[in-house]
C-alpha cells in the first residue's frame, strides 16, 4: 500500500526544502519514495538530483509534440537514496495554464504506471496556494490521502495554513483526504512551537515536528544537497530523520476544523502576535493618526 | 384558424404545466400571445436571458455569432479558429455565404484555419504559435487582406494576450489583424458574438482608410449591412438598388471585403437588413461618420415595394421615380408567381422559429402567398426585436422566446401547422411528426430568398415542400382505412 502525501503551505515557507530533506530521511530509513513536483518553477527535486532544475514532463511533452509521445523513463530520474523524481513543470509566470500542466502530468504518471507497488511513499510538493482546480489535483480522489502543512509562527503563514485546512474540508467530504499534521519550519519567532501547537490543537490536528532553524540547511542547498546527504552527522539531519520517523508512524489523520477569522485573530492576540484592534484606528493613515495624537 | 389571445394564453399555461414550478415561472415570461397594438415589449416578454438548466435550447455560442455569422462571410480575410480543432471544423461552410473570387487566391471562406490547440498550448500559452501561424498564413496567401483571430473558450480561460499578438503581427505583415474575444462561454447566446464581432470591426478595421482621400463618392452611394449573402441574398438585393440608380459601395458581410468595409463611411445611407447582428456597427458609423441607417425588408413583393419606396424617399426625385419604375417592372412578374402558387398555398398555417430577424421579416412573404403565420419565435432576439415583431404578427399569434424543444414540439402538436420554418436541429424532429418543414437559416440549400428574384424561389420552395406527395405516404397502405385507403389505391 503506497502512502501518498501532499505538502502544502504559504509560498516561501520552505516546502520544497522540507520535503526533500524529509524524503532523504525516509530513504535513509530504507523507504522507497517518489517525489512529484507540482510547481511550474520545478525546484522540488534539485537537492535529490544535484541538478539545477529537472527536465519537466510538460516541457518534454511540448518538445516531443504531445504527452503521449513520452515514456516514463524520459521523465523519471532517480537520485539520492533511490528516490524517484518527477517534475510536472509548466509555463513561465503570466502565460498559459499551470494548473492544467499539473493535471496532465499526474494523469500521465498514472497511465504510465509510475505508481509502482514497490513504493512506500509518494510526496507531492505543491505550489503555495491552491489557486485553481489544477493545484487541487494531488488531493483528489485516489491521490494523496495525507496532507502536511508547512507553517511557521508568522501571522501570514498561519493564515495560509488555516485556508489550506478549509480547502481540505471540501475534498475530505468527497474523497478520503485528511489533514495529517503541521510541520513547523521555524522562523525563530516568539513562543513559536507553543503557538503552532495551539493552532494545531484548534484545527484538530497535531504539530508533528518542530524543525529548528539551522544554517547548515542553506550550506547544503548551495551544494544542491539535502542536509542528510551533505552532513549526515549534524544535528539538523537528526531533526529531519526524526520527522521522517514520525511520519512513518503517524496515525492521526483528521478532517480539520478550520478557524474563523475572528478565532484566528484571537489566537494571535493570545500569543501577543497581533494587538487588540482599536476600531477607531481602522483605515487611518499614519499622518492622520499623528494628527489625532497631536490634537 | 388563428387562436384569439385568450386561447393562446390558455395553450401556454397548459404546456407550462409539465415544468417544475420554478422553471415554469421563468419560462412563462418568455411566452405570450401577440397584441399588435403594443409598442414596447419589455413589460410583456423577457428576452436575451440565460437558458435554464435541464431544457434543450437551440442556441449557439458567442464564437458561433462572431465567426459563423459576422466574420465568416468576409471573403478576403483568413479567419483563424483559435483553439482546439472542433470549433473550427464544425463552424465551417455551414451558412452558405456565397462569394465571388478564386478560392485560396483572393477568397478564403471555404478554407478552414485553426491553431489546433494541444495540451501543451493550453499549459504554455498559445501566443507564440498564433504569431507563427499568422506569419505562415501571410506567406501562403499573400493576396489576403487580413487575418482574424476567433477565440475559442481556452483562450479566455488561460488569458492569452491575443491583442498583443495582433498588434505585433499586423505591423509585421502590414495587414489588418483582428483579435476577436468571442469565447463561447461569454454571454447567453450567439447574440453576444455578433456584438463582439461588431466591436472588433469598429476597433480594428473600420478606421483603416479614414486618411485616404482617393475614394470618389457619388450622391447615390449606399451600403448594405446585415446581409450575409446566404444562397446569394445580397446579390438579388443589390441589383434592385442598382436598378433604381443607387451605387452599392459595400456589403456587410456577405461577399464583403476589408476595403469595402473601410470605405463604407462614404455611403450616404446605410441599409440594414439584419438589425439584430449589425445594429451595433450601424449605430457606431452614425455617431462617428454621421451616416444615417435605415432598416428595410426584402422578403416578398409587398415588403420589397414598401422598402424600395422608403429608401428612395431618402434621395432625390430621380431615385423616387426609378423606384416606381423598378416596382412597376417586377410587379407583373410577382403577380404571375402569386397567381401560380397562391391557390396551392392559400390559408396554409406557418410556425417560425429562427434566429433574431427572420421570424418577423418573412411574415410578409408568406402573407403575399395567402399564408398565415400563427406562431413565431426567436432563438436569441432582444426586446428591441420583439418591439418590431408585434405589428407584423396577427392578433393572438403565439410568440416564443428561446423556445425549448419540448415547448416547440408541444405547440406544434397542439396547433398542427401546415409548415414549420426553423433550423437543422428542428428539421428531422418535425419531419418525423409528418409536418412539412423548411430550414429558414440556410434556405434548405436553396435561395436566394431576398429580393424579387428571391421571392420566386421562396414561393416555389414553399409549394414543393407543403404540396410534396410524400406527406400522404407516411402511413403504410395496410394501416389505412376506408376512403383513405381507396384514394391511395386509385
Amino acid at each position: 500500500m503506497i502512502r501518498q502525501c501532499a505538502i502544502y503551505g504559504k509560498g516561501g515557507i520552505g516546502k520544497s526544502t522540507t520535503t526533500q530533506n524529509l524524503v532523504a530521511g525516509l530513504a535513509a530509513l530504507n523507504k522507497q519514495v517518489m517525489i512529484v513536483g507540482c510547481d511550474p518553477k520545478a525546484d522540488s527535486t534539485r537537492l535529490i538530483l544535484h541538478s539545477k532544475a529537472q527536465q519537466t514532463i510538460m516541457q518534454m511533452a511540448a518538445d516531443a509534440g504531445t504527452v503521449e509521445d513520452l515514456e516514463l523513463d524520459d521523465v523519471l530520474k532517480v537520485g539520492y537514496g533511490g528516490v524517484r523524481c518527477v517534475e510536472s513543470g509548466g509555463p513561465e509566470p503570466g502565460v498559459g495554464c499551470a494548473g492544467r500542466g499539473v493535471i496532465t502530468a499526474i494523469n500521465f504518471l498514472e497511465e504510465e504506471g509510475a505508481y509502482e507497488d514497490s513504493l512506500d511513499f509518494v510526496f507531492y510538493d505543491v505550489l503555495g496556494d491552491v489557486v485553481c482546480g489544477g493545484f487541487a489535483m494531488p488531493i483528489r480522489e485516489n491521490k494523496a490521502q495525507e496532507i502536511y502543512i508547512v507553517v511557521s509562527g508568522e501571522m501570514m503563514a498561519m493564515y495560509a495554513a488555516n485556508n489550506i485546512a478549509k480547502g481540505i474540508c471540501k475534498y475530505a467530504t468527497s474523497g478520503g483526504v485528511r489533514l495529517a499534521g503541521l510541520i513547523c519550519n521555524s522562523r525563530k519567532t516568539d513562543r513559536e512551537a507553543e503557538l503552532i501547537e495551539a493552532l494545531a490543537d484548534r484545527l484538530g490536528t497535531h504539530m508533528i515536528h518542530f524543525v529548528p532553524r539551522d544554517n547548515v540547511v542553506q550550506r547544503a542547498e548551495i551544494r544542491r544537497m539535502t542536509v542528510i546527504e551533505y552532513d549526515p552527522a549534524c544535528k539538523q539531519a537528526d531533526e529531519y530523520r526524526a520527522l521522517a520517523d514520525k511520519i512513518i508512524n503517524n496515525k492521526k489523520l483528521v478532517i480539520p476544523k478550520p478557524l474563523t477569522m475572528d478565532e484566528l485573530e484571537e489566537l494571535l492576540m493570545e500569543f501577543g502576535i497581533a494587538d487588540d484592534v482599536d476600531e477607531s484606528l481602522v483605515g487611518k493613515t499614519a499622518a492622520a493618526e499623528a494628527n489625532l495624537c497631536a490634537a | 384558424m388563428t387562436m384569439n389571445r385568450q386561447e393562446t394564453e390558455q395553450l401556454i399555461q397548459e404546456v407550462l404545466e409539465v415544468y417544475p414550478e420554478a422553471t415554469g415561472k421563468q419560462r412563462a415570461k418568455h411566452l405570450m400571445a401577440n397584441d399588435p397594438s403594443l409598442e414596447k415589449s419589455n413589460k410583456c416578454i423577457v428576452a436575451n436571458k440565460k437558458a435554464l438548466p435541464g431544457v434543450m435550447t437551440a442556441r449557439g455560442c458567442a464564437y458561433a455569432g462572431a465567426k459563423g455569422v459576422v466574420w465568416g462571410p468576409v471573403k478576403d480575410v483568413l479567419n483563424i479558429s483559435h483553439g482546439p480543432v472542433g470549433c473550427g471544423q464544425f463552424s465551417r461552410a455551414g451558412r452558405r455565404n456565397y462569394v465571388t473570387g478564386h478560392s485560396g487566391v483572393n477568397i478564403f471562406n471555404d478554407i478552414n484555419f485553426t491553431s489546433d490547440f494541444q495540451e501543451k498550448d493550453v499549459v504554455f500559452g498559445g501566443d507564440k504559435k498564433l504569431a507563427k501561424l499568422i506569419a505562415e498564413l501571410d506567406s501562403l496567401f499573400p493576396l489576403a487582406k487580413g487575418v482574424t483571430i476567433q477565440s475559442e473558450c481556452p483562450i479566455g480561460l488561460i488569458g492569452d494576450d491575443i491583442e498583443a499578438v495582433a498588434k505585433k503581427s499586423a505591423k509585421e505583415i502590414g495587414k489588418v489583424v483582428v483579435p476577436v474575444r468571442c469565447e463561447g462561454f461569454r454571454g447567453v447566446s450567439q447574440s453576444l458574438g455578433h456584438h463582439v464581432a461588431n466591436d472588433s470591426l469598429r476597433d480594428w478595421v473600420l478606421h483603416g482608410r479614414d486618411d485616404d482621400p482617393s475614394f470618389e463618392s457619388t450622391p447615390y452611394d449606399v451600403a448594405i449591412t446585415g446581409d450575409y449573402n446566404i444562397g446569394g441574398d445580397a446579390w438579388s438585393s443589390r441589383i434592385l438598388l442598382e436598378e433604381m440608380g443607387l451605387r452599392v459601395i459595400a456589403q456587410w458581410s456577405g461577399d464583403g471585403s476589408i476595403p469595402e468595409m473601410q470605405t463604407t463611411r462614404h455611403a450616404k445611407l446605410n441599409l440594414l437588413h439584419c438589425y439584430r447582428s449589425m445594429n451595433y456597427i450601424s449605430r457606431h458609423m452614425e455617431e462617428k461618420y454621421g451616416m444615417p441607417w435605415m432598416e428595410y425588408n426584402f422578403f416578398g413583393p409587398t415588403k420589397i415595394a414598401e422598402s424600395l419606396r422608403k429608401i428612395a424617399a431618402f434621395f432625390d426625385d430621380t431615385i423616387k421615380e426609378n423606384a416606381e419604375r423598378v416596382i412597376a417592372k417586377y410587379q407583373p412578374i410577382m403577380d404571375a408567381i402569386i397567381a401560380k402558387y397562391r391557390p396551392r398555398l392559400e390559408g396554409k398555417r406557418v410556425m417560425l422559429f429562427v434566429g433574431g430577424l427572420r421570424p418577423r421579416h418573412v411574415i410578409g412573404a408568406y402573407e403575399d402567398l395567402g399564408m398565415e403565420v400563427i406562431g413565431a419565435g426567436y432563438e436569441f432576439a432582444h426586446n428591441d426585436d420583439y418591439d418590431r415583431t408585434f405589428k407584423e404578427l396577427q392578433d393572438g399569434a403565439l410568440i416564443y422566446d428561446d423556445a425549448t424543444s419540448f415547448e416547440l414540439e408541444s405547440f406544434v402538436e397542439r396547433l398542427k401547422p401546415d409548415l414549420i420554418g426553423s433550423g437543422i436541429k428542428e428539421k428531422y424532429v418535425f419531419h418525423k411528426m409528418g409536418i412539412p418543414f423548411r430550414q429558414m437559416h440556410s434556405w434548405d440549400y436553396s435561395g436566394p430568398y431576398h429580393g424579387y428574384d428571391g421571392f420566386a424561389i421562396f414561393a416555389r420552395d414553399m409549394d414543393m415542400t407543403i404540396n410534396n406527395p410524400c406527406w400522404n405516404k407516411l402511413k403504410a397502405p395496410w394501416q389505412r382505412t376506408g376512403a383513405e385507403a381507396l384514394s391511395v389505391a386509385a
